[in-house]
């Protein structure tokens, strides 16, 4: 096709869905945040890192692999989530929204460089599970076993978690809470609770796709703060708040970005960012966000 | 401009004549850029109320002009700072224009993005020079009488530099020009029902805040002698939210205050290598939770008078 090869296409585009496969996982948490809390999520970078590094800590110290740490890592990074939401972010929901981001981003500086004092800045390797290693080979290209599940594993959590706050009483609750919170706490929910949990779950979620990232990328402490700000764009371009269009969103940028690498190599750092700015200009909402 | 302030501006000038007898000049003129920058910036999140996340595209776009015209194009000082500061008025109406409509946390989040496309650019540009950027950029000779290469030329001229920008933006914010972004930032509706075209106000806030900023990079790049990847990087944007939330956000001195403060503890935190996010990030969440008045908005309540 193009005189490109159909190796060269499909490897990109294998690559692309994979990173589609982050930015959804990463937006679509930062997206269930923002919904309910109103708080750009800042450590969400660094919170995807804990992740991959709590899988690195439960091989190397308790020795559990890569199936509990995909059990386990969100759980306490999710902890650690809501730990933060109790302790800090809640005495800013009064203040204005910008609070919330800064404090999140002094978070994201002090984990990171923390992370970076203990471990430096090059990676550790973190094996693929025996379980996922070897390729199947589908004639025209060989498809690692691992990737195929990462696409395929993030794909499944995304629309359950699409499900949830769609389709079922508990997200109907949450959509209600997001539009009128004092309204929903008069009718005897729970709201602030409702809110620490979610927190709790966005950051899950971050810390889920870092296990994922894991064996792929090996485990760095700059991976989060590298993958954060395209995942921004991503949710500017999707329409902040919009739990399909981060999905969405996600995948389809991925793959932009894997071809881009594909035809003209020089933009693909830039071509989400030039998306944005392009989605800006016709909807300044985003492809799928409505406007406040 | 009133009693207080005025006692105010004047102890800033004359510490600032002073100082470079005491403390090492090199170490005046990095703190003297980052105060116009906050400065600059403090226009658009103290008076607008808009948080600029991508703030580091002005100052290292300009600082990557002024070397390039210095260094490339043999441009004399004047002439190599005024076309930095064009570059970054230029990336500031673009991105102003594209970005002015959003609001809030969408707004932050666009700046971001955008300045982040602008650092790949730096990345990968020809001239820029990539990870080493654009080195031994020569001073030269401001109009051609004043030898910049002498420590002591030089800091007077970024003394200047940096007192003119600051005149600059208290002018703008004690004009009529300033109370309507002061209005626009309390209550934009009501400020567009009254007829203000919140929008165009907003853009030139922005474009003039860029202007300036771009000042401060084009005059930092003549310094250092250096254009480099870590100014248009975002913990560069990062870093100036930083100052101005630490001087005290929306008052005329606290952007100066919490750059002199910054550029003091990386100096002094420079051996401790990782450490000195660890604290500029543990800087940021006290200011948040505890300090958001910072430390002159603070000190200005203290003495009853805003500062």
């Amino acid at each position: 096709m193009l005189g490109i090869p159909t190796q060269a296409l499909f490897g990109q585009l294998l690559i692309g869905l994979i990173n589609g496969a982050f930015y959804a996982l990463l937006s679509l948490g930062l997206s269930v945040i923002f919904g309910l809390l109103n708080i750009i999520n800042f450590a969400h970078g660094a919170q995807y890192m804990m992740g991959a590094f709590v899988a690195y800590f439960l091989l190397q110290w308790a020795g559990l692999g890569y199936w509990w740490a995909l059990l386990l890592a969100p759980l306490v990074v999710g902890l650690v989530g809501i730990l933060l939401e109790r302790a800090m972010l809640r005495w800013l929901y009064q203040l204005d929204h910008l609070y919330g981001l800064l404090l999140t981003f002094g978070l994201a500086l002090v984990i990171e460089g923390v992370f970076r004092n203990e471990f430096g800045s090059s990676g550790l390797p973190y094996g693929i599970p025996p379980q996922l290693t070897g390729s199947y080979n589908l004639g025209f290209m060989f498809l690692p076993v691992y990737r195929a599940w990462v696409v395929v594993f993030s794909l499944v959590v995304c629309l359950a978690t699409w499900y949830v706050v769609e389709r079922t009483k508990l997200g109907a609750y949450l959509r209600a809470a997001t539009e009128n919170p004092a309204l929903v706490q008069a009718f005897g929910i729970n709201v602030p609770r409702m809110i620490t949990l979610t927190y709790g779950f966005g950051v899950g979620l971050a810390a889920l796709a870092g296990v994922l990232a894991a064996p792929i990328y090996q485990v760095n402490p700059l991976m989060g703060a590298n993958m954060i700000i395209v995942v921004f764009a991503v949710v500017v371009i999707g329409g902040m708040g919009s739990i399909m269009g981060s999905i969405v969103t996600g995948f389809a940028l991925g793959v932009v970005e894997g071809f881009t690498k594909v035809f003209y190599p020089e933009a693909s750092n830039t071509v989400i960012f030039v998306i944005m700015a392009l989605v800006l200009l016709v909807r300044p909402a985003g492809l799928f966000g409505r406007t406040a | 401009m009133s009693g207080p302030l005025r006692l105010a501006f004047a102890a800033m000038v004359v510490l600032l004549v002073a100082a470079p007898f005491v403390v090492y000049p090199v170490f005046l003129m990095k703190a003297l850029c980052f105060a116009l920058f906050a400065c600059a910036f403090n226009l658009l999140i103290g008076y607008v109320g808009l948080l600029s996340f991508g703030h580091a595209a002005f100052l290292g776009g300009a600082g990557y002009g002024s070397a390039h015209a210095a260094k490339v194009w043999g441009f004399p000082p004047e002439a190599a700072i005024l076309f930095g500061t064009l570059v970054a008025t230029l990336l500031g109406a673009v991105i102003g224009a594209l970005t002015i409509r959003s609001r809030g946390i969408y707004f932050a989040n666009v700046t971001l993005a955008f300045a982040q496309m602008i650092f790949f650019f730096a990345v990968q540009a020809k001239f820029t020079g990539g990870e080493d950027g654009i080195q031994a950029v020569p001073r030269g000779t401001l109009l051609g009488v004043l030898d910049l290469r002498q420590p002591y030329v030089m800091y007077f001229t970024v003394l200047v530099i940096f007192l003119a920008g600051f005149l600059i933006v208290y002018r703008a914010i004690h004009s009529p020009f300033g109370q309507v972004l002061k209005a626009i930032r309390e209550n934009e509706p009501r400020a567009v029902s009254l007829g203000y075209r919140a929008e165009h106000y907003k853009l030139i806030a922005f474009v003039l805040s860029a202007t300036l900023s771009g000042l401060a990079g084009a005059t930092k790049a003549l310094v250092f002698q250096l254009a480099s990847l870590t100014d248009v990087h975002w913990t560069m944007s990062g870093e100036v939210v930083l100052m101005t939330l630490l001087g005290g956000l929306g008052t005329v001195f606290g952007p100066v205050v919490g750059a002199f403060i910054m550029i003091g503890l990386e100096n002094y935190l420079a051996q401790l290598g990782a450490w000195v996010t660890i604290v500029q990030g543990a800087i940021f969440v006290v200011c948040v939770l505890t300090f958001r008045r910072g430390v002159v908005g603070e000190l200005g309540r203290a003495l009853r008078t805003p500062l």
